[in-house]
């Protein structure tokens, strides 16, 4: 008879990919002890989605060279293990309740241990993102073998070794499909069209040149798949262009053989546990509502990475991982309940879609508070401004802005406590007058 | 966008290209002129111009891929070239960690094919893959 | 040479097969796909429909009550999922409530029992997500929901443990009369049987048509279905149908048995036995007609959206009974809704008619009880616990939006007419049946497959067939 354990623990964090990494690492820089943190990650070794990621260009922030997410990650997990922190692998979490005195409850199961219980003083919730599906877009058609989400098909080649198809069309330009039209493209596929429903591309314009432009792979902005052909495997798709609301424009559509359609359409992050335990979520990110020191709702529960809203690039995981990690120790160091506490709202002007964070405690922020964001639209010349109140204390100019580049200002503390009457703080884009 | 457009006699050549050096993108238009001399035109800072000559002069890239390791808890580990090699090589790359084969354990760094497809740059591992337990 | 030969693992040729797996016979069901539950009976509402439909006298509303009866004691007996939810049919207009009347006096007719009309103030209690077009409803408490799949598997299983053979990637090309009965020419070689049971969906007609001067016509009618999140599974408790208005017959709004909420279907005449493929106007008609019930149904929280075949016959009823001109030869086709409903009872009634042909005693080892593959995603914590310290790969969560486990995985693969398919799986055990249909779990379980049943990642497929997952 297997013995199951009872632990306990001041720091549980919900998956080992890079921002767990990060955030058990800042705990632990934090002064929290290495074995009172546990790592809870699902596949049977850390990286997380770093570990199918073997192309380039993963930690010039960071490390000022260019690694591949293996090697990225092969850093995180260096130090994580060199600090000693302990993680169960091959486990998952299934629920995580609270106690009336505010401690967490984290249920977990595994093959070697079952299900058993872990109590914590403070949860970080890094259990990153899924691709959105083909049955969340409403792409009509038949539905035989051989369309994958870009991040399955990733899996199959990077991990497996195997190719999920010879011919393929790539439905969206966020950055998987990309790279994956490349990886396909090199490993003897022919990727024949990457068809992007929105005006323009959600990946990153590097992305675009070295992926899709040096192997003459076509972009066609303003077009979707409109219909799937293939009883039992995908023998053709039906591309169309679309109108300003996104809807297909008869007439232009154009048939595509192919067996193989991959999906690259968007990322969603992936909050069942935190709705379960009723972290509050803002519709925009699809992650949870965070305060200054990314603290849900809920006390001493904390998220950060791809589960509080989804980046671009990884090293901006393992900045706010780290400082949730930070935070959550100082939490469990004897940090209070800001519950009620007075608090300046963060809030979307026009074009700005969401902010994270969307409220600061002057009180708890760091010196310099680090607000990232995204806009709505593709903006050329833009001008972003930033009111306390009602008075613009900030204002820059910007190039270009677009939906696929992760924006971000800093504010300094002393400016926040010194405006008197701070109720509210907007961010909004518009483009200058030209 | 990397046609080029021949003029008559084809000097000088123009090629359009999509400066990456920072989100902006600007579309650079470099010209080759028949005595050896590069311009650059549409880059909005000194960065897209060192990126078009260089782009025209002697594009390289870092290549990224897999190889099949032999006895490894994986059958693939992930592999890098260990610096950049001529854009005009990456399928005589290609082609040659598709013959190769690693044996394992393979160890983060370890050099798994030396001087590949003759542009002396190595083929590193970017990841370890233990070896296969046969019990 | 077998007595009984069904053509056609449906849910209709399961629940023959099942009933007579209860007599000592020789019987043997074909079927040309790789598992059971691959056509019609895959791909419809999932609804126990009371009984008030069908006109008085015909044996489609004989077989509706029967079956709606049979199907909870049935659910108990082979463990799937059955709930008797109750249905509305909602009157969307003053003119509707002679039809509502219409459909009350049919229902009591019929033998329906519970049946009243309500007004909208009990509706808004009954059902508080109702649009405000909804005047009033019939209410039928009988009326129910059902997995198909679970309905359809279980009923194979347990004729493939009381002896039935099943021969799946049999497809039947040609059948010729030959004295002692029939012989079935078929993708697998040569069957002789005494008896056949036709029940081949949408394709019934084309062998009836083989044996039989008195033509059949079976016509596909397609209908698409948009599948929402389990988020939206509690917008309706009761299945909620329409009344036809002028813009067309109506379309359902419906919590399935494990939580989600279905939408549709539309009614499409097809000439393609196959055409199972959506369309982007049946799918925006199945929300806007959903709509009309239950005002707003929000695109985003869709998971998925297939489209199923009706088999319509052109005589509107069942065709159930031996063929006129071909002894030995029993049809049960034009099964269309309430089939999945009658199902039970059209076992029982087709078993009977062989009785008849062929008298058999009855076996004394029959088995009448299945037990089905247990769920994690149900059970409570210590069964949890249980089932984890019994086999530790119930502990080892493979898809983790149903949280189904490789237990559960391994447990459908090796039981009888285990899965061999990642949809065979799917639908056993609900992998891959969450939000990110299978996104994340589609590799794990067609690695499970693969080690299971020995073979290569690269043989493992979709459904059968060329439905294969990687080309290296």
């Amino acid at each position: 008879m297997r013995g199951y354990m009872d632990k306990k623990a001041d720091i549980v964090i919900v998956g080992g990919g890079p921002a767990g990494l990060a955030a058990a690492a800042g705990a632990c820089k934090e002064g929290v002890k290495a074995d009172r943190i546990c790592i809870v990650e699902r596949d049977g070794e850390l990286g997380g989605i770093l570990n199918q990621c073997i192309h380039n260009g993963f930690g010039l922030h960071t490390f000022k060279e260019e690694l591949t997410g293996p090697e990225y990650a092969a850093r995180y997990i260096g130090q994580v293990e060199e600090m000693g922190i302990p993680c169960l692998l091959h486990t998952i979490v299934v629920d995580i309740r609270m106690e009336a005195d505010g401690r967490k409850k984290v249920t977990v199961m595994n093959r070697s241990d079952g299900m058993f219980e872990i109590e914590a003083g403070a949860v970080i919730l890094a259990m990153g993102c899924r691709e959105r599906p083909r049955g969340a877009l409403n792409i009509p058609g038949y539905r035989p073998a051989g369309i994958y989400s870009a991040g399955t098909a990733q899996h199959y080649v990077n991990i497996e070794g195997r190719m999920p198809g010879k011919e393929a069309v790539i439905l969206g330009s966020g950055d998987i499909g990309l790279i994956m039209a490349r990886r396909m493209t090199l490993e003897g596929a022919k990727v024949k069209l990457v068809a992007e429903l929105m005006p323009y591309s959600g990946g990153l314009k590097r992305n675009i040149v070295q992926c899709l432009d040096d192997y003459g792979i076509p972009l066609k902005l303003s077009h979707t798949v409109v219909d799937i052909d293939g009883k039992e495997r995908v023998k053709g798709v039906t591309v169309a262009e679309v109108d300003k609301n996104r809807r297909p424009v008869p007439g232009t559509e154009e048939y595509i053989s192919c067996d193989t359609l991959l999906l690259s359409c968007g990322l969603i992050p992936e909050n069942e546990l935190s709705l379960d335990m009723g972290v509050a979520l803002n519709p925009a990110t699809s992650g949870p509502v965070v305060n200054e020191s990314l603290e849900t709702n809920i006390p001493g529960v904390f998220a950060c990475g791809n589960v509080l809203h989804v980046h671009d690039l990884v090293d901006y995981v393992s900045e706010e991982a780290e400082n949730a990690g930070k935070n959550a120790a100082v939490y469990v160091q004897g940090g209070k309940n800001k519950t009620g506490e007075e608090s300046v709202a963060v809030r979307c002007g026009g074009g700005v879609r969401y902010t994270v964070p969307s409220i600061i405690h002057i009180a708890y922020m760091p010196e310099e508070q680090v607000i990232r964001f995204r806009v709505g639209n593709v903006y050329k010349n833009a001008c972003l401004t930033v009111r306390f109140n009602d008075k613009v204390v900030m204002k820059m100019n910007k190039r270009v802005m677009a939906p696929g580049e992760m924006e971000q200002i800093k504010l300094k503390k002393n400016r926040l406590e010194e405006f008197e009457g701070l109720r509210e703080i907007t961010l909004s884009v518009q483009e200058e007058d030209s | 966008m990397q046609e080029k457009e021949k003029l008559p006699g084809g000097w000088p050549k123009k090629t359009e290209l999509t400066c990456i050096r920072c989100p902006i993108g600007c579309m650079l238009t470099v010209t080759e002129n028949q005595d050896g001399t590069i311009g650059v035109t549409g880059n909005t800072c000194s960065r897209g111009e060192e990126y078009g000559k260089k782009e025209t002069k002697d594009p390289t890239r870092t290549v990224t891929s897999t190889m099949k390791v032999k006895n490894g808890t994986r059958p693939v580990v992930p592999v890098k070239t260990k610096g950049d090699i001529p854009k005009g090589k990456i399928a005589d790359c290609m082609e040659a960690l598709k013959r190769a084969e690693a044996e394992a354990p393979v160890r983060i760094g370890d050099i798994l094919l030396k001087n590949v497809a003759g542009t002396g740059v190595d083929i590193v591992a970017t990841k370890s893959i233990g070896k296969e337990k046969t019990d | 040479m077998y007595d009984v030969i069904i053509i056609g693992a449906g849910v209709s040729g399961c629940a023959v097969a099942r009933e007579l797996s209860a007599y000592k016979r020789k019987t043997a069901v074909l079927e040309r796909s790789s598992d059971v539950c691959e056509g019609t009976s895959k791909a419809n509402s999932g609804i126990v429909h009371a009984g008030y439909d069908a006109k008085p006298g015909t044996r489609k509303a004989a077989l509706n009550l029967r079956g709606n009866i049979l199907m909870e004691s049935l659910s108990k007996q082979l463990d799937f999922p059955f709930q008797r939810n109750g249905s509305l049919v909602l009157c969307f207009e003053e003119a509707g409530r002679g039809k509502l009347e219409e459909l009350l006096e049919r229902g009591k007719e019929n033998g329906v029992e519970g049946l009243r009309i309500v007004e909208r103030e009990e509706l808004a209690v009954l059902e508080p997500n109702l649009s405000d077009r909804v005047i009033a409803a019939l209410y039928a408490p009988t009326g129910g929901i059902v997995c198909p799949f679970g309905l359809t598997i279980a009923l194979a299983e347990n004729a493939s443990v009381n002896g039935v053979e099943f021969h799946l990637d049999t497809e039947v090309n040609k059948i010729v009369k030959i004295e002692e009965g029939y012989r079935l020419e078929t993708s697998k070689g040569v069957f002789r049987t005494k008896v056949v049971v036709n029940a081949a969906g949408v394709y019934a007609d084309v062998f009836h048509n083989m044996i039989s001067g008195h033509k059949l016509h079976i016509t596909p009618r397609k209908g698409e279905y948009c599948l929402f999140d389990k988020t939206m599974g509690g917008y309706v408790s009761h299945t909620v149908f329409q009344l036809p208005t002028k813009y067309g017959k109506g379309i359902l709004v419906s919590p399935t048995v494990h939580g989600n909420l279905l939408v549709g279907p539309t009614a499409e005449d097809i000439a393609d036995k196959e055409g199972v493929n959506t369309t982007a106007s049946g799918l925006e008609t199945v929300l806007e007609r959903g709509e009309m019930s239950v005002g707003h149904l929000p695109a985003g929280k869709i998971i998925t959206s297939f489209a199923g075949l009706r088999a319509h016959e052109e005589g509107n009823d069942f065709v159930i009974g031996e063929a006129e001109d071909a002894k030995g030869f029993i049809d049960v086709a034009g099964i269309e809704s309430p089939g999945l409903t009658c199902a039970p009872a059209i076992g029982e009634y087709v078993a009977g008619i062989i009785q008849d042909i062929l008298p058999a005693e009855r076996k004394e080892d029959f088995i009448g009880e299945r037990k089905g593959i247990f769920g994690m995603w149900e059970a409570g914590h210590e069964e949890r616990k249980k089932m984890i310290h019994e086999n530790p790969a119930y502990a080892n969560v493979i898809c983790r939006c149903e949280l189904v486990t490789e237990g559960e995985i391994m447990d459908a693969i090796h039981r009888p007419l285990g899965a061999t398919t990642v949809d065979g799986v799917k639908r056993r055990t609900r992998a891959g049946m969450g939000r990110c249909q299978s996104g994340f779990c589609a590799p794990k379980v067609v690695e499970i497959l693969a080690r299971e049943l020995g073979r290569d990642i690269g043989e493992i497929t979709k459904a059968g067939g060329n439905s294969g997952f990687l080309t290296r």
